[in-house]
């Protein structure tokens, strides 16, 4: 400001608004805000006026009126005596467990498959490239309809499992595959199952204690253990004890059919099955390219001083080239996640009672309140996106480049 | 510039679509065809024949409807809906009436700003089942998985029916009536629920429909009608009226194929001359032709003949008469004097 040498600073002029370029980033600014904010001012300003039109008022009243339907699937108690609300956050809750499922296995399938479509075996790559380029080349509605129809049509009916030559279930009669669904058994937990509990959390400590220490020794010492077995075996070897010296107090409650349906165990709704398959090979072949990318991305000098300090190709990808493709992966993946959950609106056409089943689909259809529930059910995407994306975004931050 | 001018059409569309309500028959008759909302394909009721053309025991209500106000039933665009969407296409003015089997409930009536003009059916909810799964009541559905149409009464219904009964049922929600019946043709739930009438048009479809039995129970009643959104009286009127015309008309041994002569001819029954236009000036009233009722009754005849022609006894869907037959001859179907 004082610098010597320099013309002391012109008063401020309007016309500099329009031709001084330090001012006119802000008046372009201000002036796209201001358009913006009409815009919404206006479509707020209309939706208002035509539902007084309409005679329609926005009232949430409804969400704590009873809902009177009922929902196959709810991991909350529920029933038809329920509130609207209630309903809603069971649709909520089913939204996120095919969500969380998906995001799982998509990423299982997609890294595997990224992986293998880079293998030298000509085969194995090839059979990648057209199940990558078949299965993200058709909508993923198709997916979820093709996937649910093959259950309900090719697997066998929940009849063939009775009467004279009865089909019988997998692994001892206890897992049954119909086309309504899978009937696994369930654990049953009875007293003392709480101490094979405390002994599973104390071997998962020591087990990613003994990890630390085995890094910490091959640093110091260059001697690789066998760390995958012996975690294997401080997982498994005390809670077996611990199982039988409880007198086996978790047991299996094996599916039975009783009437029309196999009752107890738990049951895996055909919507379910096919939903989450369907959005899992779908979003898993973008993943796959994702991945593919990301390997690309590192140098193959990094491969190839890799094995020239005599790393195995299985150590070179594990331990030199996913590390530093990590980075390059996790951002797109995050989409990939987002996608996959929002995908997972497309339920209603399968059945599967998510939260654009409940909320935005019976509840709006018999409260007829369709501005409230697709306000409601817009806004409980939007926090669950965000909350992927914080996640991943935090993750992203740990493997990203540090530099020092 | 071209995207300016798109944005600023659908700005104006979207201002406009919804305050123009209150005269529904103004913009009727200024468009010269009416929207006519049906279900997405039931057998009998709403369905394309093999050369795209809706016939059904609807589509001929609302034939009748356009034929009443142009002359003309073909003056008429049909838009299929699901149970999901059919009042937000009403609401939004989408379609100017809505005759897809729906059931008159207060809160339809109330909650949803509705005005239902009729019954042009009464039905009532029922199960449809394999005959070799030996059940023979519905009180035996203990356990059941039940196929339901989502957005439908029918839901409501069912809930009420198992949780009266004090039983449990597994409801697998569909959206469609061609869907519920793939899932229930591959044996993915035991029983499918709807209103009995649409359970007699979905078995007609069947392969051997003779398999599968309608269970006695009927759980609910459904009055089913025509409805149009409220405030739009002038234009409700006219979708009531064509209703209670047909009806009457069937009343008075008015079919199609008598109906000219009966304009023309002497009859002495003064109210068959008020309803054909020759006597009083109730088409001018309804803001219509005098002769309005005249071509609704020839669109498809009356209330009996497109009963027998779409969904009767001698068709494949098979039903009876029953509570919709004249409440002179033991059923309730009634329309009010026509004077």
């Amino acid at each position: 400001m004082s610098s010597t040498g320099q013309p002391p600073p012109e008063p401020f002029r309007v016309s500099q608004l329009l031709y001084d370029t330090r001012y006119r980033s802000y008046t372009i600014q201000i002036f796209a805000l201001a358009v913006i904010m009409l815009a919404f001012a206006w479509a707020i300003d209309n939706a208002v006026r035509n539902l007084e039109a309409l005679g329609k008022d926005i009232d949430f009243g409804f969400i704590f009126e009873t809902s009177a339907y009922d929902i196959n699937q709810h991991l909350l108690d529920y029933d038809s005596t329920s509130t609207h609300g209630r309903a809603a956050l069971v649709g909520i809750i089913n939204t996120i467990l095919v969500a969380v499922m998906g995001c799982i296995t998509a990423t299982v399938i997609g890294v595997l498959a990224g992986v293998l479509r880079l293998s030298r075996n000509w085969v194995v790559a090839r059979l990648m490239t057209v199940y990558i380029e078949t299965v993200r080349n058709i909508p993923v509605l198709i997916w979820i309809l093709f996937t649910v129809a093959i259950v309900n049509e090719v697997l066998p009916g929940v009849r063939s499992f009775r009467g004279e030559d009865a089909m019988s279930g997998l692994l001892f009669d206890s897992v049954f595959i119909t086309n309504r669904g899978f009937y696994i058994p369930a654990p049953v937990f009875e007293a003392g199952s709480s101490v094979i509990g405390i002994v599973l959390l104390l071997s998962v400590g020591a087990a990613w204690y003994f990890g630390r220490w085995a890094r910490a020794r091959q640093a110091a010492t260059g001697q690789i253990l066998p760390v995958f077995w012996v975690r294997l075996a401080i997982l498994a070897v005390p809670v077996l004890l611990a199982f039988f010296a409880m007198g086996s107090p978790v047991s299996l409650e094996v599916p039975a059919l009783k009437g029309f349906n196999f009752k107890g165990g738990i049951y895996m709704r055909d919507s379910l099955i096919g939903l989450w398959l369907a959005l899992s090979v779908y979003t898993g072949a973008f993943i796959a390219e994702i991945v593919r990318a990301g390997i690309l991305a590192i140098s193959k000098g990094q491969t190839e001083a890799a094995y020239a300090l005599g790393l195995r190709p299985g150590r070179t990808m594990s331990l030199v080239v996913l590390p530093q493709a990590l980075r390059v992966i996790v951002p797109p993946l995050i989409s990939q996640f987002l996608n996959l959950t929002k995908n997972s609106s497309l339920a209603i056409a399968v059945g599967y009672m998510d939260a654009t089943g409940t909320l935005g689909g019976i509840t709006l259809n018999q409260t007829g309140r369709e501005m409230e529930c697709i306000l409601l059910l817009m806004a409980f995407y939007l926090v669950a996106s965000l909350t992927i994306s914080g996640a991943m975004n935090a993750y992203n931050r740990s493997v990203r480049l540090k530099e020092r | 510039m071209r995207l300016k001018t798109t944005l600023v059409a659908a700005a104006a569309a979207a201002a406009f679509s919804v305050g123009a309500h209150g005269a529904t028959l103004d913009d009727v008759k200024a468009k010269g065809f009416i929207q006519c909302g049906v279900s997405t394909g039931l057998a009998g009721f709403a369905f394309t024949d093999s050369d795209g053309n809706w016939d059904g025991f609807d589509v001929v209500f609302c034939r009748a409807t356009a034929a009443a106000v142009f002359g003309d039933p073909n003056a008429i665009k049909f838009t299929p809906t699901t149970g999901k969407t059919r009042f937000t296409a009403l609401a939004s003015g989408e379609i100017d009436v809505l005759y897809r089997n729906t059931t008159w409930t207060l809160s339809r009536d109330v909650d949803l700003k509705f005005s239902f003009l009729g019954v042009n059916y009464y039905d009532g909810q029922g199960f449809m089942i394999r005959k070799d799964m030996g059940v023979s009541s519905a009180s035996e559905l203990d356990g059941a998985t039940v196929c339901i149409q989502t957005g439908t009464t029918t839901e409501l219904n069912l809930a009420d029916f198992f949780r009266a009964n004090n039983m449990s049922y597994e409801p697998v929600p569909i959206e469609t009536n061609a869907e519920a019946q793939q899932k229930y043709l591959a044996n993915a739930c035991d029983v499918y629920t709807t209103d009995a009438s649409g359970l007699a048009a979905t078995r007609a479809t069947f392969e051997n429909p003779a398999d599968h039995i309608i269970l006695p129970e009927i759980i609910s009643k459904e009055p089913l009608g025509p409805l149009v959104r409220h405030g739009d009286n002038a234009w409700g009127d006219i979708v009531r009226w064509v209703l209670n015309a047909l009806i009457i008309a069937e009343e008075k041994g008015i079919t199609a194929a008598n109906v000219d002569s009966m304009a023309s001819a002497d009859t002495k029954d003064p109210e068959i001359k008020r309803l054909l236009g020759v006597e009083g000036n109730y088409g001018e009233m309804l803001g219509l032709s005098s002769d309005w009722a005249v071509h609704a009754i020839k669109t498809g005849g009356n209330y009996g003949e497109i009963f027998e022609k779409h969904i009767g006894e001698n068709t494949a869907i098979g039903l009876a008469r029953g509570l919709n037959q004249l409440w002179t001859k033991g059923g309730i179907l009634y329309a009010p004097p026509f004077r």
